[in-house]
Formats: structure tokens, C-alpha cells, sequence
């Protein structure tokens, strides 16, 4: 069983939800970033999804836009990227990581150096955005042989036939696109996430994480009531935005929030 | 000299893409799941419709009667007479209503909105043509238009911009990235993904995910279909080759594709050399860069070592893209097409001569394509034919040529 869903299932076990804060690696500087990786653990974050900088994020809004070009002025690259992982398995070998970013860099760098690599390093899945389970045959042999999981979206507007492919494609869990958006837009309308979750959860046994909109401890909660666990994004990577003069500040900075959400979710309403 | 593929590979290239977008290896659909069903849905629509009488009748009726095609071919005669060398004629794609090739495309796909049900249309620009003739379209349709076009293009293109406004569409200028056409893309399918219930976005060249290469290109094959005609009409027989300036690709592709099995017809497609493709500012991905993923399909692309998309240079704002249409990328690699790169400097004393010989004033873009004809034309013989595709007219320019004369008004 993978790191992903090694934790996951024990979770599920334990009833309790799965945080998993997504930052983007590289911002505002790759020095920062695993000292910040390793506060978010101690705040009670389960996984981590690392985003790899790409200058062309069609699927992201100004905040993970802005987090992207600061990374990229810091020269970050999948390298640097790799470079943090490794660092931060130094002292951590239980919490899982996810690298999230876009296909080009990695097709680039060649799909077997990049696998091979980021499996040394100690990451543990991979969830590119613009790599639908379709196109999964371009890294699949070199992930399977490696065991690092392909995670995929669903999406609010995903058919049912759909879904049940991409249920049986995805690995370690299924990230489900709470809103019809980009990051960091929209209200959550958390009744519409609970049925489409419920919908979801009766056609695969996979864990289901909820992304997309969630910025409050109490939000949190109420997807954590229907989902296994929720992505939280844009919120962090605003606050790192107002602190990308003073990085030294964030890993506390994020660590609070983290902390409070945690709090949020492990508390019955 | 004639292409080396057999005529059952030529069959076989014309017979593209396949079912889920693919030109041999390019295409595709590299796209997040949100948008996954809205593409699908317009797959289906394009499917549904383009077999269906009445939709190609509407087009028909509006490219006769709105457009005002069929577009010329013109024979430049003076203009050849001094190259002396192969008779040049022009596509007359200048001569269409909004001036350029842009609206062909445009007529389609707002009317696949208007079928569909779509109030809302979405556009990205670069040069602000496809802008104008979405604008120009949503108009005479009563469709809301927002066009995104880079921040830098707006300044660039700044007479376009205003017209659009007198269409009555909202121009968003885009702020991210290189301020270019690359980021008014992104930002147009942001959008998209955002508001997919009630807004068809219009992409403007053979680019994007499947369907939209396939889908462009089927609207502006009016282009090559006509001239293929013409050509065996005025000259007697079909052209030596077909020249055209690939930007995203959509004028090239449109003149290109009725010619694929015409194994004897060259077909040449002129990039943005920009600066010298020596010099890394370009914007000839065929040329000078190499496989990758953007904007939703694999293709050539312009990336710096890190798979980055790099920054592009080119005078003409309608050729500044770091990536092509997917079917380019195959046509290159199968052999059947040509693809050069010409530089700022020859396209303007190009613009310049077409312009003074022939009274016709080109877009910047398609003065790349003229600059290599005049090239080709001189090593050939006067009983020989190039077409060039005279994808627009030259009068969005003519700010960007006072300031390059020192000239402000
Ligand atoms: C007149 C003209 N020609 C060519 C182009 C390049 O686009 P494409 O390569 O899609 O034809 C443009 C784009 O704006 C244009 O305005």
C-alpha cells in the first residue's frame, strides 16, 4: 500500500479527516519552503500537495498565478522542487506528498528522469493538471514500477459514466473539484458538494478529498462531513502573498491557520 | 517538385484528426477535468450540426452576404513582373468584411453558439482581429462579447481595441504573464471553466484542445476550397505552391487543408522570425522550437530549458505566439508541408512594396508570407504560380508603422 493511502485508510479507520494544505513549492523563495512543509505537519496536516511552478496556469486563478511567478523569479524549478522533498524526507518519512503542477515541465525534463527522480526524492504521487486519466499511459509504466500514485480530478460537471473511469484510474485518492471555477474562485455550496460526494462514494471505495473554495475552519468541517478529507489552497497561498517580504514570518503564519482548521474539523459541531 | 508521400498518405492526413483529436502524435485534449465536459459537449454539437442543412446554409448565406465571399484571387502582376521570377497571386482574404481571414471562423463558431443556446461568447486576441470579427459577429447575433487580449497587445493594437468597444464587447486586458496572446488565452479559458452554462468560447486559430483545431480549421478551409477552384480557373491549373504566415496557424491551415492530396502543390507555411531565429526572439516554434504540451494539445512549441513557455518576439502581434496548431505539427513531420521563418525587417520593406506596386496593404502577419514568396518567386520561372494567402489588410498597422517612420500623429 502506498504512503497516500496507507494514511488515508488509517485515517478513515480513526474517523477522523484528512488536511491537506496545498503551497507552491519555490514561493516566495525555495529556501522557505521546507521549513513551512514541516510547521504544516506539526499543525496537524495529513498529506501535502506541493505545487511545481508553471508560466502558463490555465487552471488557476491571480492567487496561485501570482504564488507561480514568484516561484519562477526565485528560479524554481522541478529540480529545486525535488531538492525540497528530499530535504524535508530527512526528517519526515510518514507524511505523504503529492507534487501538483502541468505537464510541460515534466514532459521536458523526459516522463522516466522525471519519475525516477521524484521517487528518490521521496515523493509519493502526482497529480498533473492538464494530464486527463486519458493521457495517464505517458508516465504510467514508470509510476507503477516506482508504486507513486496518479491522483485525478472530478469535476461538478463530470457525467456518471465518466466519474466511474476516472474513480478507477485515480490512485491514493480522488481530488473532487468542489466548484465550477479556477482556484481560489466562487462560494462552496456545501449541501451541492455533499450530494455529488455522496454520489461519488457510491460508485468507488477511494477516498474522496474536496478542493476548490475552502477557506474556513467551519467549511472545513462540513465537507468533512461527507468527504475524507479537504485541500485547502488559495488561503494560504494569500497569506504567503502578503508575507513574500518577510518569508521568515510564514511557516508560523501557515502553521496557525493550519492549526485552527485542524481544531475546525476535529471538533463535532 | 513533388511531396514524397504516397497518395494513400496523403488520404490518410487528410482524414484527420482522429476520434479523440489526434494528428499523429500532436493534438489531443491536455486539459483540466472541468473543462472536460464542456469540450465534449461541443464535440457533440459540431457533429450534430455541420451535417445539418440548415446550419450550412446559415453559413453559407452569411459568408455570401455578411463576409462578402467569395474572396478574390488576384493576380499581382506588377509586383511579379519586378521579382522576375514565378507569378504571384493573392488570396483576398484583405477583402473580407472586418479585414482579415478571422471572420470566417467566427460565422462558424457563432452560430454554433446561437445553436447551442449559448447567449455569452468569450474570445482571446492578439493583433485584435479575431477580436473585431467576434465582436462584429456577437453583434449582428445580439450575443454578449468579452474579449481578452495581453495587456501589451492592447497598447500595440490600441485602434482595434476601440473597435471593438464601438461593437459593444468589454475588452479585458490580461495583466498575467508575457501580457501576450499565450496569457489572453489562458485567461479566456479561466473563464470559460468559470461561467461553461451559458458561454461558448470562440478560440481564434487552429490551437486549444480538440475540437477547436479541427473546428477552425474546418470553417476557414473556405479558403483553400476556393482557391483551388479559382486556381484551376485563372491560371488553368493548380498553383505551384500555397504560401501563408502561421501564427496560431488558422489562415494556414484554412488554405492548406483542401491541397493535402494534391501531392504536386507546395504548401509553405512563414513564421515570425522576429529579431533572427538565430537570436532566440522569434516566433517560429516550427522553425526553432520542439514537441510539447501547451494550451490544451501537444505541438511545437517555444519553451526555455525548464519546459517554461518562453517569451516571444515578433512585430506583428497576430504572429507572437510560442506555440501552432497541432495539424502544422504533423504536416511538418510527415513531410507534407514547409515551414520557414522570416524576420521582422524583410516583412516590413515587404509591406512597404506591396503596399507601392500593388496598392494593396497588408497586415504585418502577412507581410511575413509575402517577404518568403518574393524569395521563392525569384528562383522559379514566369510560367510558374505561387498563391499567397493575403490573410488581412494592413490598416490596424499603420500606427506600429508611423512610430517605426518616427511619426506620431
Ligand atoms: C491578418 C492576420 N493574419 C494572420 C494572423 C495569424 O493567425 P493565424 O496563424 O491563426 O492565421 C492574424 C492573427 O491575428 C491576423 O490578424
Amino acid at each position: 500500500m502506498s504512503r497516500i493511502s496507507g494514511c488515508l485508510s488509517t485515517l478513515r479507520a480513526s474517523g477522523k479527516k484528512a488536511l491537506i494544505p496545498y503551497v507552491m513549492g519555490g514561493d516566495p523563495n525555495p529556501l522557505v519552503t521546507v521549513e513551512l512543509l514541516h510547521a504544516m505537519v506539526a499543525a496537524g496536516a495529513n498529506v501535502i500537495e506541493l505545487g511545481m511552478p508553471f508560466s502558463d496556469p490555465f487552471a488557476d486563478g491571480p492567487t496561485i498565478q501570482l504564488a507561480g511567478e514568484r516561484a519562477l523569479k526565485a528560479a524554481t524549478n522541478i529540480q529545486s522542487i525535488l531538492g525540497i522533498v528530499a530535504d524535508f524526507r530527512k526528517t519526515d518519512d510518514a507524511t505523504p506528498i503529492v507534487l501538483m503542477g502541468y505537464l510541460n515541465p515534466v514532459e521536458r525534463m523526459g516522463y522516466p528522469v522525471f519519475c525516477e527522480a521524484a521517487h528518490a526524492a521521496g515523493v509519493d504521487g502526482l497529480l498533473l493538471v492538464d494530464m486527463p486519466p486519458e493521457e495517464r499511459h505517458l508516465v504510467a509504466e514508470h509510476c507503477d514500477r516506482l508504486g507513486m500514485d496518479t491522483v485525478f480530478l472530478a469535476a461538478p460537471t463530470t457525467v456518471d459514466a465518466r466519474l466511474e473511469s476516472i474513480a478507477s484510474s485515480t490512485q491514493g485518492y480522488l481530488y473532487y473539484v468542489s466548484l465550477k471555477g479556477i482556484t481560489g474562485s466562487g462560494a462552496l455550496n456545501v449541501d451541492e458538494v455533499a450530494d455529488r460526494v455522496a454520489h461519488i462514494r457510491s460508485l468507488t471505495d477511494v477516498p474522496v478529498i474536496v478542493g476548490f473554495g475552502i477557506k474556513t475552519g467551519e467549511q472545513a468541517r462540513a465537507i468533512g462531513q461527507c468527504a475524507d478529507g479537504v485541500i485547502i489552497g488559495s488561503r494560504l497561498v494569500a497569506t504567503m502573498e502578503a508575507l513574500a517580504d518577510k518569508p521568515d514570518e510564514i511557516p508560523s503564519a501557515i502553521g496557525a491557520i493550519i492549526a485552527e482548521i485542524r481544531h475546525a474539523m476535529d471538533t463535532p459541531a | 517538385m513533388t511531396s514524397t508521400l504516397t497518395t494513400e498518405q496523403a488520404k490518410a492526413l487528410s482524414a484527420l484528426p482522429d476520434a479523440s483529436g489526434h494528428f499523429g502524435p500532436y493534438g489531443g485534449r491536455f486539459v483540466s477535468e472541468t473543462l472536460t465536459h464542456a469540450l465534449d459537449g461541443l464535440t457533440a454539437d459540431y457533429q450534430r450540426l455541420k451535417n445539418e442543412p440548415a446550419f450550412q446554409a446559415e453559413i453559407d448565406k452569411d459568408l455570401q452576404d455578411f463576409v462578402g465571399r467569395p474572396s478574390p484571387l488576384y493576380h499581382a502582376e506588377r509586383w511579379s513582373a519586378g521579382i522576375g521570377g514565378a507569378q504571384i497571386w493573392f488570396k483576398r482574404e484583405d477583402l473580407n468584411h472586418t479585414g482579415a481571414h478571422k471572420v470566417n471562423n467566427t460565422i462558424g463558431q457563432a452560430l454554433l453558439a446561437k445553436y447551442s443556446g449559448k447567449p455569452r461568447v468569450i474570445a482571446e486576441t492578439g493583433a485584435g482581429q479575431h477580436g473585431v470579427a467576434t465582436a462584429t459577429v456577437c453583434a449582428r447575433l445580439g450575443l454578449e462579447c468579452v474579449v481578452y487580449m495581453g495587456a501589451k497587445d492592447v497598447k500595440r493594437q490600441a485602434l482595434n481595441v476601440y473597435r471593438m468597444k464601438l461593437l459593444g464587447a468589454t475588452v479585458v486586458p490580461v495583466e498575467s504573464g508575457t501580457k501576450t496572446l499565450k496569457d489572453a488565452l489562458n485567461e479566456a479559458m479561466r473563464d470559460w471553466v468559470a461561467n461553461v452554462d451559458n458561454t461558448f468560447y470562440i478560440l481564434g486559430t487552429a490551437a486549444g484542445p480538440h475540437p477547436y483545431p479541427m473546428l477552425v480549421r474546418d470553417f476557414q478551409s473556405i479558403i483553400g476550397r476556393e482557391t483551388r477552384a479559382q486556381s484551376l480557373e485563372k491560371i488553368g491549373r493548380l498553383p505551384d505552391a500555397v504560401i501563408a504566415c502561421v501564427g496560431g496557424g488558422s489562415n494556414a491551415i484554412g488554405m492548406f487543408y483542401p491541397f493535402i492530396e494534391d501531392r504536386d502543390v507546395r504548401m509553405i507555411g512563414v513564421e515570425a522570425g522576429g529579431r533572427g531565429v538565430m537570436t532566440g526572439e522569434h516566433a517560429a516554434p516550427l522553425s526553432a522550437g520542439q514537441p510539447g504540451v501547451l494550451h490544451g494539445n501537444r505541438t511545437y512549441i517555444m519553451e526555455d530549458e525548464n519546459g517554461q513557455i518562453a517569451d516571444t518576439h515578433s512585430v506583428s502581434a497576430g504572429l507572437d505566439y510560442p506555440g501552432v496548431g497541432p495539424e502544422h505539427a504533423w504536416l511538418k513531420d510527415s513531410g507534407r508541408a514547409e515551414y520557414v521563418a522570416e524576420d521582422d525587417e524583410p516583412a516590413l520593406d515587404a509591406f512597404r512594396e506591396v503596399t507601392q506596386r500593388e496598392g494593396i496593404m497588408p497586415a504585418l502577419e502577412t507581410a511575413h508570407a509575402l517577404s518568403y514568396a518574393k524569395r521563392l518567386a525569384k528562383t522559379m520561372r514566369p510560367d510558374q504560380h505561387l498563391v499567397v494567402n493575403m490573410s488581412g489588410r494592413g490598416d490596424k498597422d499603420i500606427l506600429t508603422m508611423a512610430e517605426i517612420d518616427g511619426i506620431s500623429f
